[in-house]
């Protein structure tokens, strides 16, 4: 194809990835280095509020927003880093592993810290349990009977059908109180279990129901990739007397190689954006994640305003954690590419 | 909700009898709960609990009106009622919510329309700001003691007055097995046990705000405040940081718990036999004292609605009168025991003791200025972490005012 002709094809969506991508992210970047205060002034003002059958009125002096035209007047100020030193805090990083700190309690204390423990958590230990249980139900599927495969397929879909939230809101009442499954491990174990009381339940959850909804993902991709192994490599290591394991060993899992990268690029992207779970567990109290940080900055506080400068900077910091996260992955794609190139 | 339109009818029905056009009212069927006929579509956000549903279901008599009740009805509001123009027109409010609408100036003065439609509002609903009549209340709200009289009895407890009271009961409703959690608590991670903690906090007298907007919560009222919740939360569900006011009070209605200091919108659900297995036997009282012969440790909140500045002017004046409609006296007295409505129709009953105790034992009203509105947040943030266990009350205080200040800082009141 020739070089104009490919610039062809690629400019709308090149075009659609500027507006789209590249400029919300350059907006977002530039944001986070700007604070919005509003411009209060100090009044003296008779508010009456219902008590109980009679109005009390107090007279006092409040901050009140300057109102210029029937809206408050704010500015606009540059404020450098400031917005990254608030969420990263390196002040209380640092006083946390000097002499006399507190260490690592000291660091789970500061929200971003926090939610990068658990995101990276949550991230690094779903991957190989998703392309484990994906590789295991492609395998199995791979040697079942052909009419059994269309209702098994189905079935192992389902879990990634549904939506992310509406999942995790029906597990949660699955086993919050006496929910039916709680209920079931109390007549099972005797105990009495309780999930969300305590972080770990609640992060165990959290990791299973993530490896449940993705795992047939997974698990279609590798499907569908060991439909295209090489059958007479197969005959020719049986032939040679290769066992089920060697077999498996030395010609399925270099052939699925290229796909197990592909699907731990995207389940690395997605589970670092880790978000639905938070809300749908309501897991807030005891783990939170980078987006869950960044959506609670977002959203307006109990006097109505965002912090839109923090979260931008949080925003940032998460993307450049996920780019950190990819690189390695990249990297062998790219390397791979080049050599067979 | 089938059974809000039963009572309706119902109170419809009582009222038709004494009506002297009988025939006339009878021929006019269910139109005839509105005075007027609605052309305009109205729109409206609130909170969602089973007081502002009756209202709205009889604003919705009117025609063309809309409501939407949600429980986060606070992180849409300030948003959609800046929109132009606004996205809804009333504004359903608690007393905290009305804060943001007036900082960003999205709400209009109701004078006008109160001398024009208001003659059966009482004085005492007219919410005044700076001498302009801002908001109209429709019903005064406090989380007050609930608890079981039949176990109160069956073990020889009386009413608690203080905390430490209820601790020692709480100890023995345990001890006796009667009931699955002693106590239920809002302590739902966020603003419900914020909220807690404001309640508790004002009980032992401390205050949140100091002169120039500087946190003052960091003190030794915070930490007996984060003590006794802390020994509070033995007696509840292990689950208690993520149990708001609809689960608690589920609970309650289940048998599941004894004691609770529940919000007074929740009290007409325990006596509704179609949800509740404990009918009748849910006593309201004053919420109890943080300290001996102290006030009930609780604020008063008052819900209420305003209306958008966001719309024309026609608008508005429809807005108003289809809200007017919401809380006229046949809704009240269809609905007596939802809420403490601030109605001449309302008769104060069972349900209103809690409530009404606890406004006269002298609680504070709640505080509702921008910097407390900052405070909420920080409190809702910063609280959790004291009760998984991740910090002590020291540095939950010192976090909390530390977060206080970064938010007062970037929001121009601290400088």
């Amino acid at each position: 194809m020739k070089t104009r002709t490919l610039l062809w094809f690629v400019a709308p969506s090149v075009a659609l990835m500027l507006v789209f991508i590249a400029l919300p992210l350059a907006s977002v970047f530039w944001q986070s280095f700007f604070v919005t205060r509003t411009l209060f002034q100090e009044v003296t003002v008779e508010s009456c509020q219902p008590g109980f059958l009679t109005q009390t009125c107090t007279t006092e002096l409040r901050s009140q927003p300057i109102l210029r035209d029937g809206k408050p007047v704010t500015e606009r100020v540059f404020v450098g880093w400031e917005n990254y030193r608030l969420v990263m805090r390196p002040d209380a990083l640092v006083a946390a592993f000097s002499p006399g700190g507190g260490g690592w309690a000291d660091v789970r204390q500061i929200d971003f810290w926090r939610a990068l423990r658990f995101t990276l958590t949550f991230t690094l230990v779903t991957l190989p349990l998703v392309i484990g249980l994906g590789l295991v139900i492609a395998l199995a599927l791979n040697t079942a009977i052909a009419s059994l495969r269309g209702p098994i397929i189905f079935v192992s879909l389902l879990p990634f059908i549904i939506t992310p939230v509406v999942g995790a809101l029906s597990i949660r009442w699955l086993f919050i109180g006496d929910g039916i499954l709680t209920a079931a491990l109390r007549w099972l174990t005797g105990e009495n279990v309780i999930m969300f009381a305590q972080g770990w339940t609640i992060e165990v959850l959290l990791l299973t129901y993530r490896v449940w909804h993705v795992a047939p993902f997974a698990f279609i991709v590798f499907y569908a990739a060991l439909q295209t192994v090489n059958q007479d490599t197969l005959e020719s290591a049986v032939v040679d007397g290769a066992s089920r394991f060697e077999r498996l060993r030395y010609v399925i899992l270099p052939h699925l190689a290229p796909f197990m990268v592909f699907v731990a690029l995207i389940h690395l992207m997605d589970a670092y954006r880790v978000f639905d779970e938070i809300v749908g567990f309501s897991a807030q109290a005891h783990h939170i994640s980078l987006q869950w940080l960044t959506y609670s900055l977002l959203m307006p506080d109990g006097s109505g305003s965002r912090a839109i400068g923090r979260a931008s900077a949080s925003s940032m910091l998460t993307m450049i954690g996920i780019v950190a996260l990819l690189i390695p992955l990249l990297v062998r794609t790219w390397r791979d590419h080049h050599q067979k190139g | 909700m089938r059974q809000g339109f039963n009572r309706e009818t119902m109170g419809m029905f009582k009222t038709l009898m004494l009506a002297t056009a009988l025939t006339v009212a009878v021929a006019s069927g269910a139109q005839a709960a509105c005075a007027f006929r609605n052309e305009t579509p109205i729109r409206m956000l609130a909170a969602s609990f089973p007081a502002w549903k009756a209202a709205t279901d009889a604003m919705a008599e009117c025609g063309n009106f809309q409501a939407e009740l949600d429980l986060q009805f606070r992180d849409k509001q300030p948003a959609a009622m800046a929109a132009q123009p606004a996205r809804y027109h009333i504004a359903g409010l608690a007393v905290n919510s009305l804060v943001p609408l007036l900082d960003q100036g999205t709400v209009r003065p109701l004078d006008d329309l109160v001398a024009k439609y208001g003659k059966d509002l009482l004085p005492n609903q007219l919410i005044r700001i700076d001498g302009k009549v801002m908001a109209i209340a429709i019903l005064v709200n406090a989380q007050h003691l609930m608890y079981r009289e039949d176990i109160y009895k069956q073990l020889g407890l009386s009413e608690p007055k203080t905390y430490d009271e209820l601790l020692t009961q709480l100890e023995t409703i345990k001890k006796s097995g009667l009931v699955q959690y002693p106590l239920g608590g809002t302590y739902r991670a966020g603003w419900d046990l914020a909220t807690e903690f404001v309640n508790l906090y004002f009980g032992y007298g401390g205050a949140f705000i100091g002169a120039g907007n500087v946190p003052t919560v960091n003190n030794t009222s915070g930490q007996r405040t984060l003590e006794m919740m802390k020994k509070l939360t033995a007696y509840m569900d292990p689950e208690y940081l993520a149990s708001d006011a609809p689960y608690v009070a589920k609970q309650f209605q289940q048998g599941k718990i004894a004691v609770s200091n529940l919000w007074a919108t929740r009290a007409g659900a325990m006596d509704d036999p179609k949800e509740s297995t404990v009918v009748g036997k849910v006593v309201m009282a004053a919420a109890p004292a943080a300290v001996p012969g102290g006030k009930p440790a609780t604020t008063i909140w008052w819900d209420g609605f305003a209306i958008a500045k966001n719309i024309p002017d026609a608008e508005a004046d429809t807005a108003f009168r289809v809200a007017l409609e919401g809380i006229d006296g046949e809704m009240v007295r269809a609905n007596n025991d939802l809420a403490v409505w601030l109605s001449k129709d309302y008769k104060p009953g069972r349900a209103a003791r809690g409530a009404a105790e606890s406004a006269q034992g002298g609680a504070t009203p709640y505080p509702a200025t921008t910097a407390m509105g900052l405070m909420q947040t920080a409190l809702a943030q910063n609280l959790p972490g004291f009760f998984t266990g991740a910090q002590t009350a020291e540095q939950t205080l010192a976090r909390i005012e530390a977060a206080y200040t970064t938010a007062a800082r970037e929001r121009g009141l601290l400088r």
